[in-house]
């Protein structure tokens, strides 16, 4: 195995990037501080590389592991490692930071240093969750990486942005805030250690697992966010510019999904067992109900943010069914979805920078101006409704088998939202893309540029790829998740 | 007629007296110099406490030396303390500086000497063994503290202020004295480790002691400043000029802190399940009432103020959990030292952050103008990215965001309260730490997404601005590396419980 601190490198070198960017200062230096941001996101991405391709997928424990002492008072470490869940967000956060410092490129003009920054900071940060294992260190990246967002939307958002950050911050702070409590807890319990390792071979009784469970479950559904803990997110995103609601979308929301496979199942196992309905029932409320909402809406983003809560209804479904296909098929749908959402809403963002508007009223006929632009657009709204050989497909697809397999009738809940999903993404397509050209501003719209264009490409060809030969994203999930499943298999009540 | 004298051990109050010695000198110079910048005066107090400074680690042996007839004592807690009380002291004399030369009734050698016997006054409190030790330190303090909120005379708010702190102050020291005194008569001694054994063999009356304990505790509180004995603190953090704030906001706490574990922790411990139950009350009401009542005020200053208040009753839930973990299943010095220890390190982040949030105030200050209304913060970004991110990193360090010492000083006191098994207690404080969030996110918001008003740019000299930079830089620092500090805490603690 390589013997450079990889997770390290992949998660101080966009933070350091970030903060050399910052010192560029004033936006006289602002094609130096994109040049620099680019710079850093392409480094920070290459050595990520070296993690698939040195990444041994019969081997379901950690790798890359580093552990170094950080504050012995406590005895916290600073304790690194991947495995076939994790390893695979470490890629696409470095993936998406690329995308969002080229999609940022001609449009932010005010602020470039720190705006780049801000979203280099937040990458790094990203990371350090997802290798965390070490409980204040996980802590510590999922709170630290509040304050980027919380500018982002603030500085750079829209009209309503300021209560749209207050409303983000605040509710996830609330949510994170038990969260410490419950980790401080594991941390008497387990004779003071705070390794997440550690906490997995813990045995709990009944009683504290199922509070330990309900102080995750409240921390990581206002992340997910799961219904009805969701009303923070489509202000956050139909306030935040074009870069913020990507990385909210690609990433911050798997943060919680995330959580739940790291601390809640295999911390507290029959907690969670004995709570899987409960986590069920808030799930298919989110792919129904949220699906419906998203049907009626006039504004394209808070359309794209409904359907993204609604999409991970489907992650945390697959993850309580406690089955290989369900959870591996709810991995490939968080992955797809930050392809796919990540597109949706950077093409979005191309029609706001040129129309100034979000509303579906104002568009009709986009096609005839952008021709380019729409065939790119068109491919993500099929992705986003799950059609066949593309990656949307893959992930719901296994949930929905994993399902069956589980409930008859929970599967056929949960499949209602191919059809509620393809009726909103494509009747807002329809509406936006097709049609004669509705205005004057669509009349004048230009297709889009080289930058933008090789943008969306790429997110296209991942999704492309994950639809049609998804093989080498469930290998690396394999034996992780099966032994995550066996060991929720076994009860830790003593 | 003298036969009986002993000269004492004057090694362990070397420091005190070398600073009483200089602050004299300096009242005389000041006499004498002539130039109206007061240049010399400021440099040799400076000096005074690095020397001072440099004193107390020469003479630190780790050991627990008594003189004065047990009257005064030098720990290792007492020279801790000691050393970032000078340290604390240099940089606000160092924020003030410009702040009091642009104001002409301050711009005095007084302030200074003052400053002196204030410093003076913080030390013989840290170092008391003897009820009476501790009461002179804390009038010592405090009369020079009203002298000095009262120095920028043509400002009616100031005189006010000064007013209201004396009226209130000299009440607090009434109540302790008073309390001193039942405390006396139930056990005959003045002497604080006498009084600890007297209490252990029994005998004395539980009832007057009890008593005795509540105006005690009253006044301790007082001079914490937690609910219900808070009233003080707002208008005199807003009254007083804001150089003045700065010092009663910080230096003052390390020394409330060391009268509380001197008084209570270790004289008063055989009573710990009385005044637990009586700290816990204010610890939980400071932190609603200062949270909430944060939200409500325009004014950075007095926004400050609740701040603190919110402070104290987080850092008192520390002491309180020291002495549940001594209580059940008998004394457990391991998880007391962790509890007192957290609340230590609190204590010492929260006087960091403080100077921090105070020097940006006096940085933006310039004459006839406070810079203390949040409107005064507007669009910083715009106008200095730099001290706008100092003024983020105390925002967010302040409501407990990492990688901020204000995290770890959060987590190590709310660690304690969890193994203490109070878990109530712990959601309680976080709830309002939730809460308190919203008011330190609002001046981040004022300064970042806000246009500005005041386009001046910020005329701070250098040093001004160097020091207030490197302070927001430490609060980051020792955020990410924070053991340093903790196994200094823990260490100084150790041979004084």
């Amino acid at each position: 195995m390589s013997s450079y601190p990889l997770l390290s490198l992949a998660i101080w070198i966009p933070i350091f990037a970030g903060l050399i960017v910052l010192l560029t200062g004033s936006d006289r230096n602002a094609p130096l501080a994109r040049g620099l941001a680019l710079l850093g996101a392409v480094l920070g991405f290459v050595v990520t590389i070296p993690l698939w391709m040195g990444f041994n997928i019969s081997n379901g424990g950690m790798q890359f592991v580093e552990v170094t002492s950080w504050i012995p008072r406590f005895s916290i470490n600073y304790h690194l490692g991947v495995d076939g869940i994790s390893m695979l967000f470490v890629l696409l956060n470095s993936f998406i930071t690329i995308t969002v410092v080229l999609a940022g490129w001609q449009v932010i003009e005010e602020k470039v240093a720190q705006y780049n920054a801000a979203f280099l900071i937040m990458s790094g940060l990203m990371n350090g969750i997802f290798c965390a294992l070490d409980g204040v260190l996980f802590y510590v990246f999922f709170e630290a990486s509040l304050i980027p967002l919380y500018l982002i939307i603030g500085v750079w958002g829209g009209p309503n942005r300021v209560y749209a950050a207050f409303k983000f911050f605040l509710y996830t702070l609330a949510g994170s805030l038990l969260f410490l409590i419950a980790l401080i807890y594991l941390f008497v319990q387990s004779g003071y250690s705070f390794s997440i390792l550690d906490w997995h071979q813990l045995p709990l009784p009944m009683n504290a697992q199922i509070w330990l469970f309900l102080a995750f479950l409240v921390a990581f559904a206002v992340k997910v966010p799961m219904w009805p803990v969701h009303t923070w997110l489509p202000d956050a995103h139909v306030e935040a510019p074009t870069g913020g609601s990507v990385v909210l979308a690609a990433i911050a929301l798997k943060l919680g999904a995330y959580g739940f496979l790291r601390f809640s199942l295999p911390i507290a196992p029959d907690a969670s067992h004995h709570l899987s309905g409960f986590v069920i029932t808030l799930s298919l409320i989110a792919v129904v109900y949220i699906g419906f909402v998203a049907l009626v809406q006039q504004d394209m983003k808070k359309l794209v943010a409904y359907s993204s809560i609604s999409h991970m209804g489907f992650v945390t479904l697959g993850f309580f069914m406690f089955s290989a296909i369900g959870i591996e098929g709810a991995l490939i749908q968080m992955i797809s979805h930050g392809f796919v959402s990540g597109a949706m809403f950077l093409c979005i963002g191309v029609m706001y920078d040129r129309m100034h508007s979000r509303q579906i009223a104002d568009y009709g006929g986009v096609v005839n101006t952008m021709p380019k632009f729409a065939a790119l657009f068109m491919l993500f709204a099929m992705a986003n409704s799950g059609l066949p050989a593309t990656s949307g497909f893959v992930g719901e697809f296994m949930v929905i088998l994993g399902a069956v397999k589980f409930n008859f009738w929970v599967a056929f809940i949960a499949a209602t939202t191919m059809i509620v999903g393809a009726a909103y993404t494509l009747w807002m397509y329809k509406r936006v893309i097709f049609g004669d050209v509705a205005n004057d501003h669509v009349a004048e719209l230009k297709d889009i540029n080289a930058r933008e264009f090789f943008v969306l490409a790429l997110l296209a060809a991942c999704v492309l790829w994950m639809g049609v030969y998804p093989l080498p994203f469930t290998d690396v999930m394999h034996a992780s998740v099966n032994d995550l499943l066996q060991h929720v298999a076994n009860s830790k009540i003593k | 007629m003298f036969e009986n004298f002993v000269v004492p051990n004057l090694l362990p109050a070397l420091p005190e007296l070398f600073l009483t010695t200089m602050a004299l000198v300096i009242l005389m110079l000041d006499l004498v110099v002539k130039s109206p910048r007061r240049t010399p005066i400021f440099v040799l107090t400076q000096a005074t406490l690095v020397v001072c400074a440099l004193i107390q680690l020469v003479t630190s042996t780790g050991e627990v030396a008594f003189t004065f007839s047990n009257m005064f004592v030098d720990d290792l807690m007492a020279d801790v303390l000691k050393f970032f009380l000078y340290a604390t002291v240099i940089v606000v004399l160092f924020y003030s500086r410009g702040y009091v030369l642009d104001r002409e009734p301050m711009a005095k050698g007084e302030f200074y000497v003052l400053a002196l016997f204030a410093t003076l006054g913080m030390m013989v409190m840290i170092s008391a063994n003897h009820f009476l030790t501790l009461y002179l330190g804390l009038e010592l303090l405090s009369l020079s503290l009203y002298a000095m909120v009262a120095m920028n005379r043509d400002s009616v708010v100031s005189t006010e202020a000064a007013m209201k702190y004396f009226v209130l102050g000299a009440l607090a020291s009434g109540m302790l004295l008073y309390g001193m005194s039942m405390i006396y008569g139930a056990t005959g001694t003045l002497e604080i480790t006498e009084l600890t054994m007297r209490l252990a063999s029994g005998g004395a009356n539980k009832s007057v002691l009890i008593f005795g304990l509540v105006f005690l505790v009253a006044g301790l509180a007082f001079k914490l400043g937690v609910v219900p004995f808070h009233m003080w603190i707002p208008d005199v953090y807003h009254g007083a000029p804001t150089g003045v704030t700065l010092f009663i906001g910080s230096a003052p706490k390390l020394a409330a802190f060391a009268i509380v574990m001197r008084l209570l922790v270790s004289g008063l411990w055989t009573l710990a399940a009385d005044w637990q139950n009586m700290l816990m009350i204010l610890a939980v009401l400071s932190m609603a009432v200062g949270n909430l009542a944060a939200i409500a005020q325009t004014n950075l200053k007095r926004m400050l103020a609740y701040s603190a208040i919110s402070h104290m009753g987080f850092m008192l839930l520390g002491i309180v959990t020291g002495v549940v973990a001594r209580k059940s299943g008998g004394p457990d010095p391991v998880l007391a030292l962790n509890a007192y220890s957290s609340a230590m390190f609190y204590v010492l982040a929260y006087v960091m952050m403080t100077a921090c949030a105070f020097g940006m105030i006096l940085l933006l200050a310039r004459a006839g103008f406070e810079a203390d209304e949040l409107e005064d913060f507007k669009g910083l970004n715009k106008r200095s990215p730099w001290f706008a991110g100092m003024m983020l990193i105390v925002m967010f360090s302040m409501a407990g965001i990492p990688f901020f010492i204000g995290f770890f000083a959060k987590f190590s006191v709310l660690q304690a309260v969890v193994i203490s098994g109070q878990y109530w207690l712990a959601i309680v404080a976080v709830i309002f730490s939730l809460i308190g969030a919203f008011y330190y996110l609002r001046v981040v918001k004022i300064m970042y997404f806000d246009a500005p008003v005041d386009t001046t740019p910020i005329a701070a000299p250098l040093d001004m601005r160097v020091l207030v930079s490197a302070n927001g830089l430490a609060i980051a620092l020792f955020g990410i590396f924070p053991q340093w500090l903790m196994s200094i805490c823990a260490a100084a603690l150790k041979n004084s419980l």
